[in-house]
C-alpha cells in the first residue's frame, strides 16, 4: 500500500458539550422523559410517605397524643415497631425495583442511538457520560417531586389523625428522645429520598449504557426492542 | 502501482447463537482502490452487510485482518478507532439511523462536535451540506417530520460532515421507492466523481450496478466473483428498463 497516514487519537469533548447534548435530548423526548421520571417520583413518594408517617407517629407518641397507641409505655419502649420497619423496607424495595426498571427500559430502547453515536466517532466514555447526566438530572428532579408528594401525603394523614397538634410536634429535625428513641427527622428523610432516587437512576441507566457502549456499534444497532 | 485504500486478508466472521456457530464470512480477500465505487452484491444472508461492518470498523473479525490506508485495524486503540470512524469514514444505513432527538442540522453537526470543530464553523458547514442535498429549507426539522428520501439525504450530509475519504453505504436505497432511490444513488455517485470519495456499498439494488466501477458478488460468506463495469453494462440497461 502506498499511503500510510497514521490514524490520530480521538479527542475528549468539553463537559459543556455533553451537558448541552443531554439536556437537548431530555427536552425533545420530554413526554418519554416524564414517564421515566414519574417512575422515580412514585417510588420515592411511597418511601417518603411511609417513613414520614412513621416519624409523625413516633413524635406524637412521645408527646403522649398518639391515638393509635393505647399502651404508651410499651410504645415508648419499642420506638419503631417491627411492622413499621417492615413497611419501610418494603417501600424501599418497591422504590429500588421501580426505578431500576424504568431506567433500564429507557436505556434499552436507545441502544441503536448509542451504536449510531459510536459510528459518528463518540468514545465509550462520552456515551456513558451523556446517560449519567440525563439520568442524574431525571433522578434528582423525580425524587424531589416524589419526596414532596410523599411529605404532603403523610401530612394529610397526620392532620386527619391528630388534627393541628401535628404541627406542634412535627418531627422536622433529628431528635433524641428521653426514652432513648432516635428520630431522623423529616428533612433528612427528604434529603435521603432525593439522594437515593438520584443514585438509583444513575446506576439504573449508566450500567446498561456502559454495556451498550462497550459493544461494537454493529451489534448495538442490531438490538431491537 | 494502484493506491489501495481497503484491503482484507482472509477475513472470517462467526456468530455464536447458543451452541450453533454461524460462519457469516468464510475468508474474504478483496482490495479496493482509492476513488473507486464498489458494490458488494449478494442475496440477504450472503454476508455482505457483515463484510460492510468489518470494513467500517463497526465489528471485529473473528479471524483475518482488515487494512485501511495501510493501517491494520486490529492494532488500533479505542481512541484511534473512534477517530477513524469520525474522520475517515462516512456511514449511510438502510434505516438512516438518524438520531430522532436531533434536527436534521443537529444530526449533521454531531460528527463535527465529536471532531472538536468550533460551533460557528460546524454550523456553517452543516448548512452548506444540507443545501447540497437540497434540504436547505428543512434544516431544523426532526427526522420524524421528514420523508424517507429526505432522511437518507440528511444521512448523506451527515456522512460527509468530516470530509471522509471513504463512504460506506449499507443498502442505502432499500427502504426507498425507485425514483427516490435513483436520486440517492446519483447523489452518492456525484460525491464519488466530483470529490474522489471512495464509495463502498452493500446492496442488492440493480440500479447501483449502473454507477459502480466494480461489483463484488458475495455468496455464502465468500467472494464469488468480481466484475468490472464494462462486463455488466448491457445487462444492467435491460434490467433497469423493466423496473
Amino acid at each position: 500500500m502506498q499511503q500510510q497516514t497514521p490514524i490520530e487519537e480521538q479527542i475528549d469533548l468539553p463537559f459543556v458539550e455533553s451537558l448541552r447534548i443531554s439536556f437537548q435530548s431530555l427536552k425533545i423526548r420530554f413526554g418519554r422523559s416524564i414517564i421515566t421520571t414519574a417512575g422515580i417520583t412514585l417510588g420515592i413518594a411511597f418511601l417518603v410517605s411511609v417513613w414520614t408517617n412513621n416519624e409523625i407517629e413516633l413524635a406524637l407518641q412521645e408527646s403522649g397524643r398518639s391515638s393509635a397507641i393505647t399502651n404508651l409505655d410499651e410504645a415508648a419502649e419499642q420506638g419503631i415497631s417491627t411492622k413499621d420497619i417492615w413497611l419501610i423496607i418494603m417501600s424501599l424495595i418497591v422504590c429500588v425495583v421501580g426505578i431500576a426498571n424504568s431506567m433500564l427500559m429507557a436505556v434499552t430502547e436507545r441502544f441503536r442511538e448509542i451504536g449510531t453515536m459510536k459510528c459518528l466517532g463518540a468514545l465509550d466514555g462520552f456515551v456513558v457520560r451523556l446517560f449519567l447526566l440525563e439520568s442524574g438530572f431525571q433522578g434528582f428532579a423525580g425524587a424531589l417531586i416524589g419526596a414532596l408528594i410523599g411529605l404532603l401525603g403523610a401530612v394529610v394523614l397526620g392532620l386527619k389523625n391528630y388534627g393541628l397538634d401535628l404541627f406542634f410536634y412535627f418531627p422536622l429535625l433529628p431528635a433524641q428522645h428521653e426514652n432513648g428513641a432516635f428520630q431522623l427527622g423529616v428533612l433528612l428523610i427528604i434529603l435521603f429520598g432525593c439522594i437515593l432516587g438520584m443514585i438509583l437512576a444513575i446506576i439504573g441507566s449508566s450500567f446498561p449504557a456502559w454495556r451498550a457502549a462497550k459493544l461494537p456499534p454493529a451489534e448495538a444497532m442490531r438490538t431491537e426492542v | 502501482m494502484p493506491d489501495i485504500v481497503v484491503k482484507t486478508e482472509d477475513v472470517v466472521k462467526e456468530y455464536r447463537m447458543g451452541s450453533n456457530v454461524l460462519r457469516a464470512l468464510d475468508g474474504i480477500n478483496i482490495e479496493i482502490e482509492r476513488g473507486e465505487y464498489i458494490s458488494l452484491m449478494g442475496p440477504s444472508g450472503s454476508g455482505k452487510s457483515t463484510l460492510f461492518n468489518m470494513i467500517g470498523a463497526l465489528d471485529r473479525p473473528t479471524e483475518g485482518e482488515v487494512y485501511i490506508d495501510g493501517q491494520n485495524m486490529s492494532h488500533l486503540s479505542q481512541r484511534q478507532i473512534a477517530a477513524f470512524r469520525c474522520h475517515r469514514v462516512g456511514y449511510i444505513f438502510q434505516s438512516y439511523n438518524l438520531l430522532n432527538v436531533r434536527t436534521a442540522h443537529g444530526n449533521v453537526t454531531l460528527p463535527m462536535i465529536f471532531a472538536g470543530i468550533p460551533e460557528k464553523e460546524r454550523n456553517e458547514k452543516a448548512e452548506k451540506l444540507l443545501d447540497m442535498v437540497r434540504l436547505g429549507d428543512r434544516m431544523y426539522h426532526l427526522p420524524d417530520e421528514l420523508s424517507g428520501g429526505q432522511r437518507q439525504r440528511v444521512a448523506i450530509a451527515r456522512a460527509l460532515a468530516n470530509d471522509p475519504s471513504i463512504v460506506l453505504a449499507d443498502e442505502p436505497t432499500a427502504n426507498l421507492d425507485t425514483i427516490t432511490g435513483r436520486e440517492i444513488i446519483d447523489l452518492i455517485k456525484k460525491l464519488n466523481t466530483a470529490q474522489g470519495v471512495t464509495v463502498i456499498s452493500a446492496t442488492h439494488d440493480l440500479k447501483m450496478l449502473d454507477v459502480s466501477d466494480r461489483i463484488v458478488d458475495i455468496r455464502d460468506g465468500l467472494v464469488e466473483r468480481i466484475r468490472n463495469r464494462d462486463e455488466i453494462e448491457i445487462e444492467v440497461g435491460e434490467v433497469g428498463g423493466h423496473e
